[in-house]
């Protein structure tokens, strides 16, 4: 969107440049400062435009090439044959379980932490944004989990939810059998909670940004009418900030689909019965630990047109045409 | 009058809560890795005089170099903040300010590249970097996926959108290059954006795990999250203290990234990701 709104402003701007100018000689110089081409803008991105082409273009390119080949890891140098082999390394995906089991997690991933993480940041900053005491106190205290790299808070919710541990001595015997993590029905759960906690004060910041836009005539007028607290949240500050709620949807989904750290850590490298598998875990284990490259560039094939088709989805959903 | 009260307690009970949740958890990661005895009862997660000593952090480091890591985890970092700053701004710069053939190009894929997951590519960048070009265990094959962070350049490049034109225009009747102008005009105004750009671009590398982690097998040249992850993983259940050991090691990473945000807190906004990442 901002992709367009940045066009439409640079062909206004060559438009009031060019009547002008006009061929006119004496006014060259004028035209040289404001609209014409300025070549050294290539040369300006050049470093960041190869770099986008060396780690993303080419990488993708060369997954997707991989993932019809028979291909293998060799020496350096080595001069092997990794024959065209078709569709042979997606049937082998289609057929592996474990695959489906991955992208079934990721999906109840996606249920827990999407809605989770959208009501509570919402939430969460529309009482920041109307608080005077402490503002700073809180902010902190929301985005100190998500400044904190995930391998260190991990040992301390490892430590929370051992079987031993705090939150179950907390609610006795209340406390699941087997354990939260050792849990094939809890294990998934467990870490999509701890995934909405770690990132949710990215999201409010977020929607704390989205607020600052909203019109305080909007929320006059509907006080004006009778409207309580409640009232003014549902029909001025939840639609007013349908833009940042579409962006959230979309960074959440992402952090879904890009899922390692966590359950490869928190569940011991996957869970019971690979309850808590990650498709990123399965492409790693595939790919990495089991030496078949090309299987796992096929599930990354897999895993990015299922992220294409949700964020679509997500778009007529959450977004509509007019954010 | 009343319910205006009524209406602010329940707003400060609910952040109240709210931030207990977020950070409890640090506490409790702070005590526990002060403890000789772990204590998991509801007493344990309230400081105990009797029970405080630096024991895990010493059984820590004698199973991975803490001060070996922090350095990993500096130059990695550093790497790719040095990269992002100084190739970022030109972009930033050349996207907002020059006019020239593809410029809405490059903006579109700055923002295209933000919505690729970018652990998918993690196999093709695998088999270049480590298997290629044989730079696995090697600082320069930890940062290059991230030299130049896509999100820093559209924070760059909004807030030079900031600038008046007329700065520019001046600047330049009076001769001065675009170096010149970059340098000395256009940087000096947007100094608060270096900030935010350089918080935002540091979580990522100091925090990062999968890639580093898949690129070094070398223990000396691990960033501390790759090793403290080796040591949960694998080495954790031979310590007479495990827990911890791991909770000791989890706050010499946590606390410079913490420290860092809480000092610069004020310059830490999304404003400009915001409306850069509308699509």
């Amino acid at each position: 969107m901002t992709a367009d709104a940045a066009l439409a402003a640079d062909r206004t701007g060559d438009d009031s440049v060019r009547p002008a100018t006009g061929g006119a000689p004496p006014h060259r110089g004028r035209r040289r400062l404001s609209g014409a081409q300025q070549p050294l803008g290539m040369l300006f991105s050049a470093p960041y435009v190869v770099f986008i082409v060396l780690v993303f273009a080419w990488p993708i390119l060369f997954a997707v090439w991989m993932s019809f080949q028979d291909y293998f890891f060799a020496a350096p140098g080595a001069d092997v044959e990794r024959p065209f082999v078709g569709l042979d390394n997606y049937a082998a995906v289609i057929r592996d379980p474990d695959v489906w089991q991955a992208f079934r997690n990721v999906g109840v991933f996606l249920l827990i932490n999407v809605p989770l993480t959208v009501v509570l940041s919402i939430v969460l900053a529309t009482a920041l944004d109307r608080v005077v005491h402490a503002r700073t106190f809180f902010r902190v205290s929301y985005y100190v989990p998500y400044v904190t790299a995930s391998v260190a808070v991990v040992a301390v919710w490892l430590f929370l939810f051992s079987s031993g541990g705090l939150v179950n001595n907390v609610l006795g015997p209340l406390a699941p059998d087997p354990s939260w993590l050792v849990n094939s029905a809890l294990a998934m759960p467990t870490i999509a909670l701890f995934v909405t906690w770690k990132g949710l004060g990215f999201y409010i910041l977020l929607y704390l940004a989205a607020l600052q836009n909203v019109p305080k005539e909007l929320y006059e007028s509907v006080a004006m009418d009778g409207g309580g607290r409640l009232r003014q949240f549902f029909s001025v500050t939840v639609p007013s900030v349908r833009p940042a709620t579409l962006l959230v949807v979309l960074l959440a989904t992402i952090t879904g689909a890009n899922l390692f750290t966590e359950p490869y850590l928190l569940t011991g490298g996957g869970g019971p019965n690979g309850a808590s598998t990650s498709p990123v875990l399965l492409i790693y284990q595939r790919g990495i630990e089991q030496g078949n490259p090309d299987v796992a560039a096929a599930i990354g094939v897999i895993l990015i047109v299922f992220v294409l088709i949700i964020a679509a989805l997500q778009r007529r959903f959450v977004g509509g045409e007019d954010s | 009058m009343r319910r205006a009260l009524g209406s602010r307690i329940a707003l400060y009970v609910v952040l109240g809560l709210g931030a207990l949740a977020f950070l409890f958890p640090f506490c409790y990661m702070v005590i526990g890795s002060l403890q000789t005895d772990l204590d998991t009862s509801v007493r344990g997660a309230f400081p105990d005089p009797g029970n405080v000593s630096l024991d895990n952090y010493v059984a820590i480091d004698s199973r991975i170099d803490l001060v070996q890591g922090l350095i990993n985890s500096g130059i990695f970092t550093g790497g790719v903040l040095l990269g992002t700053i100084v190739f970022g701004v030109l972009a930033g710069y050349a996207l907002a300010v020059l006019h020239w053939r593809g410029r809405n190009a490059v903006f579109a894929l700055a923002l295209l590249v933000q919505v690729i997951p970018f652990q998918l590519l993690m196999i093709p960048l695998y088999v270049m970097i480590a298997r290629d070009y044989g730079l696995s265990d090697s600082y320069l094959g930890m940062i290059l996926p991230f030299f130049i962070n896509s999100t820093a350049v559209v924070i760059f490049r909004q807030y030079f959108l900031q600038l008046p034109p007329d700065l520019f225009s001046a600047a330049r009747i009076d001769g001065a290059g675009e170096f010149r102008l970059l340098w000395s005009v256009a940087l000096p105004l947007v100094r608060p954006a270096l900030l935010t750009a350089v918080l935002l671009t540091f979580i990522g590398p100091w925090n990062e795990f999968l890639w580093p982690f898949l690129i070094t097998k070398q223990a000396s040249l691990q960033p501390l999250a790759v090793s403290l992850a080796n040591f949960m993983s694998n080495v954790a259940a031979s310590t007479s203290n495990p827990f911890g050991a791991m909770m000791a090691g989890a706050v010499v990473l946590a606390v410079p990234a913490v420290t860092l945000f809480i000092v610069f807190q004020r310059y830490f906004t999304t404003n400009d990701l915001g409306s850069g990442v509308k699509g």
